[in-house]
């Protein structure tokens, strides 16, 4: 049988990346050789996340550019160090989008950064996650071996799926290079509607509104407000406005850009900030007066005057993580959840699986991984 | 569904490759006297006539006793009977309910088979969060039914959902017809426990909508038990839609109606289902179910549309207009309840129907990227010709996943092998247009030489690693899933090329 089917867009992006792949993999040979630990970087917009470690600075940005996309498909491939901005442009010229939302945190934010730390915006819990849309990955593991998991297809059971285990890893697996993903139409319409609330009402009021069958996008509760996000057809939303309730926010849209940026006047504390993810049915946190609450109950921002480790266990018995999100300059403790002793072994097999020298992003999540 | 009688020079390779080494017989009784004490007499086979039923699973061609079959009923004996089995270095393959399609719960002759049907109970429903703690064995569909009263469901609807296992769904990442809407299984779950080859228990996942650390819930999902036992599952439930509307178009041409659903999902719709049949399926599943479909179109395209009553009124509309400017030969609306159950039933009895019309067929199960559809079956047609074997396409079309049926008579001498042959080539076109071998059905025994077509030797060994950080000894699963290296190489060697074996003038048994 005669291989003639591939189409044209795939044949040339797999051309054009050689260069930079290339030297990218002969820095890796170079530091496994040498046990020189590395720390990736795209722009660096997500740099405060995780642990400070020490590492010779790898830069990924210039393995940028999308491969392939049609719209049709609903699936697009770019290179890690591609802007964000310039993929989000793309989509949206053929009315598409990235259906997880992802935070910036800064205007060069790469692919590549978001897939590493697998951040997920307000639209979360109603469309899904930077995993659930990751279809393949190709990456250099830390031996410099250039491997391709997954693949550009929706449905796809062949072998391990590898490249959702490397959504959210840090980049301690493998230096990202190239990503597939699921893309979604955008919505006919989106439309913001507002209600005063306080914290305790808001949690019940956002656990009943998910029950419906709506079309609802987002749920936020801050500072006494609790807004819903609806996207669909214009009779869809018309009819969903009723069980909502509230008033249309005319600056909504803004509310969710800030939100996802962390632009909000509520972030403006200069305190460390707390990530907790817990299931939405948590009841107000006692600890964390007046939160924000994003993913319609499921993700709280807090600031506290409690030690980590009462934070770490008040997450824990709520049945999720907390995470230090965004630590001041000392912070001294974890900034993850700990993981139980069976479930670090397995990381830490894993981890000397894909990078035997320990020189990928060394200690960013634990400190063995 | 009727099986695919597999070529037995396949089966012995693999068994040979898959047993170690024969445990003795007095280790063996042993052990069943270990295993009793744990789950108690009844819950331990070893009588041949009582084992043939968990022989093969539902890829029927290939069949092996496993030593025994232990039935635990709780999460404490399965930790002490995979301690046990790890102890004495005996494998262990886990079955759930026995629907698999590419042989993942096949019996090791010298391997304990773990059967999960005790471990049936849903645990909890929790409405407000719309979850529900199962066990392992539970059924797919008793998942729907036991929560439907609270108007929600479990969105992942694989077609043997009446019998099939959330256990076995989590091992296979299944899917089902709704999939390019609600996702599959990886997408519907949110934490597993999971009981490791040497007894331990992990959670896996959480009640929230993330976890610390790597994603080992997507590793574990559809890993096909070669990475531990899952014990437990916590699915996401959905609240059903108020409405769900189905529109079928007819094609006197099949590219056009591939562009027509490239037309919808560009136009901005996502349909809750999409799915293609070609002239073959039409009438066949036409005989057999009458459905009311157009027996001379070259393809059907049936779309379904669900969420609240105005957007389905606003969606179908849309997707009707976008159908006729695409060049559907015809369009029709179901108008109610009963006609959309019978545009499905033909589509839902397409595998059965064909069986009808053919004394055995084979189901591949390859993904493409959608765009290569017309080349595809263009290619697939020639194949067809050159193999003197009829094909009958069905197409997830929404998600690209092909299902092209070999019809082929297992009394003719050659014919099953030429079959073979043929899916490998469909297979190997799948994946040189950027697809996959296998959407949803797995690996399992049946993949394994497809497997070496799509990944290269050092993917392979990522796999392995994989898998020997959850099971250093391989003792779950041993030889699914991920072929080794040698065997690639062997069958690269044999790599056929345009139907030409290398020399062809060798007896081939």
């Amino acid at each position: 049988m005669e291989a003639t089917c591939r189409s044209a867009i795939w044949r040339d992006s797999e051309l054009t990346g050689a260069d930079e792949t290339g030297q990218l993999v002969e820095t890796i040979e170079f530091a496994y050789g040498n046990s020189q630990p590395l720390r990736i970087r795209g722009s660096g917009s997500k740099f405060f996340f995780g642990h400070s470690i020490v590492g010779t600075v790898l830069d990924v940005s210039k393995h940028a550019g999308i491969l392939s996309y049609e719209s049709s498909e609903l699936v697009l491939t770019a290179r890690a160090g591609t802007k964000l901005s310039e993929i989000s442009e793309a989509l949206s010229e053929s009315g598409q989008m990235l259906g997880f939302e992802p935070p910036y945190f800064g205007k060069d934010a790469t692919l590549g950064g978001t897939i590493a730390c697998g951040f997920s915006g307000p639209r979360r819990p109603f469309a899904g996650s930077a995993r659930d849309f990751v279809l393949g990955i190709k990456c250099i593991n830390g031996k410099g071996e250039f491997l391709a998991f997954g693949g550009q297809v929706i449905k796809n059971v062949a072998g391990y799926d590898v490249s959702r285990l490397m959504v959210g890893a840090l980049g301690s697996l493998g230096v990202l290079c190239e990503i597939s993903l699921k893309v979604l139409p955008k919505f006919e319409l989106e439309m913001t509607r507002i209600r005063e609330m306080d914290e305790t009402g808001a949690c019940k009021e956002m656990v009943r509104l998910a029950g419906f069958s709506l079309p609802i996008s987002a749920m936020s509760y801050c500072q006494g407000l609790l807004r819903v996000r609806l996207s669909g057809t214009e009779n869809g939303i018309q009819a969903a406005q009723g069980v909502v309730g509230g008033e249309v926010d005319s600056s909504g849209e803004e509310y969710w850009l800030q939100l996802r940026e962390q632009q909000l006047r509520y972030f403006n504390r200069n305190q460390p900030l707390w990530r907790l993810s817990v299931p939405a049915t948590t009841p107000r946190l006692p600890f964390a007066d007046d939160c924000l609450i994003d993913w319609g109950g499921a993700l709280r921002w807090v600031y506290t005057d409690q030690p980590a480790d009462s934070v770490f266990m008040a997450a824990k018995q709520a049945g999720g993580h907390a995470t230090m999100f965004r630590p001041d300059a000392h912070w001294p403790t974890n900034r993850f959840s700990q993981l139980s002793d069976p479930v670090a072994g397995i990381h830490a097999r894993l981890k000397s699986a894909f990078d035997p020298a320990g020189i990928l992003n060394p200690g960013i999540m634990y400190a063995d991984v | 569904m009727v099986g695919y009688n597999g070529k037995a020079t396949i089966s012995r390779e693999l068994c040979a490759e898959m047993t170690p080494e024969k445990a003795e017989n007095r280790s063996n009784i042993k052990l069943t006297q270990e295993l009793r004490s744990i789950v108690g007499t009844d819950a331990v086979i070893t009588e041949e006539e009582a084992l043939r039923p968990f022989e093969c699973d539902g890829l029927t061609a290939y069949r092996e006793l496993p030593l025994m079959v232990v039935l635990p009923s709780t999460i404490e004996e399965v930790q002490r009977i995979m301690k046990a089995c790890s102890e004495n270095s005996v494998p262990v393959v886990t079955r759930g309910a026995g629907t698999g399609l590419s042989g993942g719960a096949l019996p090791l002759p010298d391997g304990v088979l773990l059967s999960l049907t005790r471990m049936s109970k849903i645990l909890e429903i929790n409405a407000p969060a719309r979850t529900a703690r199962l066990q392992p064995g539970v059924r797919n569909l008793a998942i729907s039914e036991a929560v439907r009263h609270l108007g929600l469901y479990y969105a992942p609807d694989p077609s043997s959902q009446i019998a099939c296992s959330i256990g076995g769904n989590v091992a296979e990442n299944s899917g089902g017809v709704h999939c390019l809407k609600y996702g599959l299984t990886v997408h519907n779950i949110l934490q597993l426990q999971v009981v490791t080859v040497d007894g331990e228990l992990l959670t896996v996942g959480g009640e929230a909508l993330d976890s610390p650390g790597y994603d080992l819930l997507a590793l574990m999902t559809g890993s096909e038990g070669m990475l531990g036992v899952v014990v437990e599952v916590l699915v996401k439930l959905l609240p059903i839609p108020p409405s769900a509307q189905v529109v079928m178009a007819s094609f006197d041409d099949i590219e056009r109606a591939g562009q027509s659903v490239a037309a919808i999902i560009g136009a901005g719709i996502l349909p809750a289902g999409l799915e293609m049949m070609d002239r073959y399926a039409i009438q066949a599943a036409e005989d057999f179910v009458h459905a009311g479909y157009p027996v001379d179109a070259a393809a059907i395209l049936l779309c379904e549309l669900d969420g609240t009553l105005e957007e389905v009124q606003d969606q179908i509309e849309k997707v009707d207009r976008i159908l006729r400017d695409q060049g559907a030969a015809d369009t029709w609306v179901a108008r109610d309840e009963q006609a959309r159950q019978r545009f499905w039933s033909g589509r839902k009895a397409a595998f059965p129907a064909v069986g009808r019309i053919s004394p055995d067929y084979y189901c591949i199960d390859g993904t493409i990227p959608r765009r290569e559809l017309g080349k595809v079956l263009i290619k697939i047609n020639e194949l067809s010709n050159q193999f003197k074997l009829r094909v009958a396409n069905v197409f997830h079309a929404g998600d690209g996943n092909l299902h092209p049926l070999i019809l082929y008579d297992a009394n003719k001498p050659g014919e099953l092998e030429q079959t073979e042959e043929l899916g490998n080539c469909i297979l190997e076109l799948c994946v040189e247009v950027g697809g996959t071998v296998t959407g949803e059905h797995g690996v399992g025994v049946e993949k394994l030489r497809p497997m070496c077509l799509q990944f290269e030797d050092a993917v392979l060994d990522h796999f392995h690693a994989v898998k020997a950080a959850w099971d250093p000894e391989t003792l779950l699963n041993p030889g699914k899933a991920v072929p080794t290296l040698a065997r690639c190489a062997e069958f690269n060697s044999m790599h056929v090329h345009g139907g030409n074996l290398p020399f062809s003038n060798l007896e081939r048994f």
